[in-house]
């Protein structure tokens, strides 16, 4: 179980104001997270708890480039979970790969509150709302993509079956 | 029930006769593809755990084409990296210095791609590989990594959405006018998750570098991949790269099933802007109301091709840029570059009072050569106008074809060709 208190954004928040291609030069998790979601509000900082926070945004969210610098600057940041009305596909498969926990909602994510505290079961996909006690069902991941999750990302099984075929 | 070319080429490369949209498989890859953002994150994660070996060094590409001539000191130590990385592995195709263009003008030129390939690369707009009749796709940098590893990564089979070009195009409408226009209709997720194929006697009669421009954007509508079935103009080009690999022609049956067919009557579509700060906030460039702009971009791996500078230079030939407008061009690739000198483009160009940059992705993404200060406004024939996306916040990106960008230079605000 992630719980954490929400921070809410618009529809279509791009790779772009995630975090701006000119901080690109570092692959630093630490470092890209000091300028994520720069060009959308600088108060961020101040919004974010780490550890205990969850972004709840709208539609495809992470549209835009592949830059997979937009999900660790996220993980960077603290952010312990994304819940989305939708998520652009490459975002989806980054998060996933680098160990970001996501879950998609359309109805979680227009009902959540800024502030509300939540709390999320990735293997069941539920989602609790515990300040208004709404409990809202995102579609749970196939087992291969649980397995990635589990292993702590797409690498850690590639390091597997590499080591197992040598 | 009949596949799309779509799943056909994604059942041939999972070893399946055929396969279903929404299915999820495994597929070998033919070409994997990374540039000096996106690859270094990728070595990092085989180099720290120790992973000795490619699958297949042949298949691999290095572009070091964003950040490069070197920016700053951390992006030369990220084209360092790709520089030993293929060394170490043995990797033919790395592309620096006078060899390098924009990913995706220089791999087709090249001949790096063929039809009937499945390309995945570290870079959104590696879905411009469609217009071969290939299957290409964009990844983030750690499922690069694993394919470099493993030779292989997963899909899932995508819906197919159908768009059928017919009618007769009017002046200055081109590629890049009907992508936006199509963008403008469904919206910057409209095809999210879902594979758009272009047909219709529009698209046959579309150069080559016209289809690449409207593959290149299936991803400014979410797509997964964007694709026009391979014809004689495609094997044509395919030839000319002097590849000895060979292509595979795959093509949509007649009875494929798609989750939805789009009819477009070009007759209708006039040149389109594309306001800030989404793709999809099209207009025509005759019902726009006056706005003045600080800088023209003409280039990019949507725009940055032979014909687009021939677009750009019909239109600017014996003008002068306006004085308060900064016009950059960047040409797609060394080829892009020579081809416009030889022709006079390049003269053109610079009689104008624009200015000559490097083939490379310059200030498309903002960060390199062509930044924008607060507020500045530029008309860009790149593919992204999020906010910030050229630079400051408050700066803005209009998206238009090169005979609008060229036309914009010479008013000093945003118009067409038949309005100066």
């Amino acid at each position: 179980m992630i719980r954490g208190r929400a921070v809410v954004f618009r529809d279509n928040v791009d790779t772009d104001v995630i975090i701006p291609a000119r901080y690109l030069t570092s692959t630093d998790p630490k470092e890209l997270a000091k300028h994520c979601m720069e060009g959308l509000d600088p108060n961020f900082p101040n919004r974010i708890t780490p550890g205990e926070t969850i972004l709840v945004a709208g539609k495809n969210f992470g549209c835009g480039s592949s830059r997979e610098h937009a999900p660790l600057a996220i993980k960077g940041c603290g952010v312990v979970a994304v819940i989305a009305a939708s998520f652009a596909r490459i975002f989806f498969r980054n998060a996933i790969n680098i160990g970001l926990p996501i879950l998609e909602s359309e109805e979680a994510a227009s009902r959540i509150r800024e502030g509300d505290t939540v709390a999320v079961d990735l293997a069941t996909g539920e989602i609790r709302n515990e300040t208004t006690g709404e409990v809202f069902k995102a579609q749970p991941f196939p087992p291969f993509l649980q397995e990635i999750i589990a292993s702590g990302g797409l690498m850690n099984l590639v390091e597997k079956r590499v080591k197992a075929n040598s | 029930m009949g596949m799309t070319v779509t799943e056909k080429i994604i059942a041939a490369h999972a070893g399946r006769e055929r396969v279903l949209p929404g299915e999820l498989v495994e597929v070998t890859v033919d070409v994997m593809l990374a540039n000096d953002i996106t690859a270094p994150l990728a070595i990092k994660e085989i180099e720290k755990r120790g992973i000795a070996t490619v699958h297949d060094p042949q298949k691999i590409v290095l572009v070091a084409d964003h950040n490069t001539p070197a920016r700053d000191i951390p992006s030369a130590e990220n084209v360092k990296l790709m520089r030993e990385f293929a060394k170490k592995h043995g990797i033919p195709h790395f592309f620096e210095g006078g060899q390098v263009g924009i990913e995706h003008v220089l791999l087709p030129e090249l001949g790096l791609v063929v039809p009937g390939d499945l390309v995945i690369g570290a870079d959104s707009h590696t879905c411009t590989y469609g217009a071969l009749g290939a299957f290409a796709t964009g990844m983030g940098s750690t499922d690069i990594a694993a394919a470099w590893v493993l030779g292989k990564t997963w899909l899932r089979v995508p819906e197919s959405l159908k768009f059928v070009f017919s009618g007769k195009r009017r002046p200055f409408v081109t590629g890049k006018d009907l992508i936006l226009f199509v963008i403008g209709e469904i919206g910057v997720d409209g095809a999210r998750y879902c594979a758009m194929e272009f047909e219709g006697p529009v698209i046959s009669e579309l150069s080559m570098d016209e289809r690449f421009t409207m593959t290149n954007m299936a991803i400014e509508a979410g797509a997964k991949n964007g694709i026009i079935a391979p014809d004689e103009k495609t094997l044509k080009y395919v030839r000319e790269t002097g590849t000895p690999r060979q292509p595979r022609i795959f093509t949509s049956d007649p009875d494929a099933e798609w989750q939805k067919v789009f009819t477009v009557d070009v007759s209708q579509i006039e040149p389109q802007v594309a306001f800030p700060h989404l793709p999809s906030n099209t207009r025509s460039v005759y019902g726009i109301p006056r706005i003045e702009i600080d800088q023209v971009v003409i280039g990019s791996c949507t725009n940055g091709r032979i014909e687009d500078l021939r677009m750009a230079a019909a239109v600017l030939r014996g003008r002068k840029v306006h004085p308060r407008v900064r016009l950059l061009v960047f040409p797609g690739s060394p080829k892009v570059l020579r081809q416009a000198e030889e022709e006079g483009l390049i003269r053109v160009f610079l009689e104008a009072g624009g200015v000559i940059a490097p083939p490379s992705c310059g200030p498309c993404l903002g960060g390199h050569l062509g930044v924008l200060a607060s507020f500045e406004r530029c008309a860009s024939t790149t593919n992204r106008n999020f906010v910030g996306r050229m630079g400051h916040e408050t700066s803005e990106v209009y998206l238009v074809n090169p005979y609008i960008a060229a036309s914009s230079a010479v008013a000093g605000y945003i118009t067409a060709p038949d309005k100066l």
